[in-house]
């Protein structure tokens, strides 16, 4: 399941629908991503996307996820829009059989999306907005799961 | 006639989020590329070797074909999650 939504998630009514579908999965792993508060100063995120290609982004890395490990069930729900400093960004579970596997599919595919799902934060603070640059341990990171990786 | 879409930091340095051309196709992103910075030459700066580009919605390199009807898109490294 995939969401891109401005509206805020329950992290407790997420993992009860992955459940729902996960049958007798026996691991259950999730991330949530915040905002991070920027040293006491007033801090928000504008989350910009490409809406569809998001959507195709992140099924395709959920199908490569599949290929991998098995995922019995997988939710992926992130938000647009503006958002202030504590408030959740990215929602991301994975229900395998055991728990080797949904903590090596959740970390893929949270590396896969930082780095290959077009969404763009731009970060306004008390001296205006500007927009964040890609971290390149995040492609180092995204990276390592494929042998034949290219820097994007 | 082929649908091009800019994102974020890239669509506010060009003040442009979409535009639609015309040019004799198939043809790669990268020539597409110069074909823009033919007709809008103060955006070469901003259209430089680190922006990223998709085809259809999937994202490709300079030797990805570009064909009538397809929806291009350029934009910079993402930074979700």
């Amino acid at each position: 399941m995939i969401s891109v939504q401005q509206d805020d998630f329950d992290v407790g009514d997420q993992y009860r629908r992955l459940c729902e579908q996960a049958g007798e999965a026996g691991a259950v792993v999730f991330f949530v991503g915040r905002v991070r508060g920027g040293d006491g100063t007033v801090r928000t995120l504008e989350l910009e996307h490409y809406p569809g290609m998001c959507e195709r982004q992140l099924q395709g890395f959920i199908d490569e996820a599949r290929r991998r490990w098995d995922c019995r069930s997988v939710r992926v729900v992130h938000r647009v829009g503006r958002l202030a400093a504590g408030e959740q960004i990215v929602f991301l579970a994975v229900a395998t059989r055991h728990r080797a596997e949904a903590f090596q599919a959740a970390h893929f595919l949270i590396d896969q999306l930082k780095t290959r799902a077009p969404f763009w934060k731009k970060e306004h603070g008390p001296d205006g907005a500007r927009w964040l640059d890609a971290g390149a341990d995040d492609v180092r990171a995204a990276g390592r799961w494929y042998h034949d990786a290219v820097a994007l | 006639m082929i649908r091009i879409r800019f994102f974020a930091r890239l669509r506010e340095a060009l003040d442009c989020d979409l535009l639609d051309i015309t040019v004799p196709s198939p043809l790669p992103v990268a020539a597409l590329r110069r074909h823009l910075i033919h007709e809008y030459p103060h955006w070469a700066a901003h259209l430089d070797g680190r922006v990223l580009s998709a085809v259809n919605q999937e994202l490709a390199n300079g030797q990805t074909p570009v064909r009538d009807g397809d929806e291009v898109a350029f934009f910079p490294p993402v930074t979700g999650g």
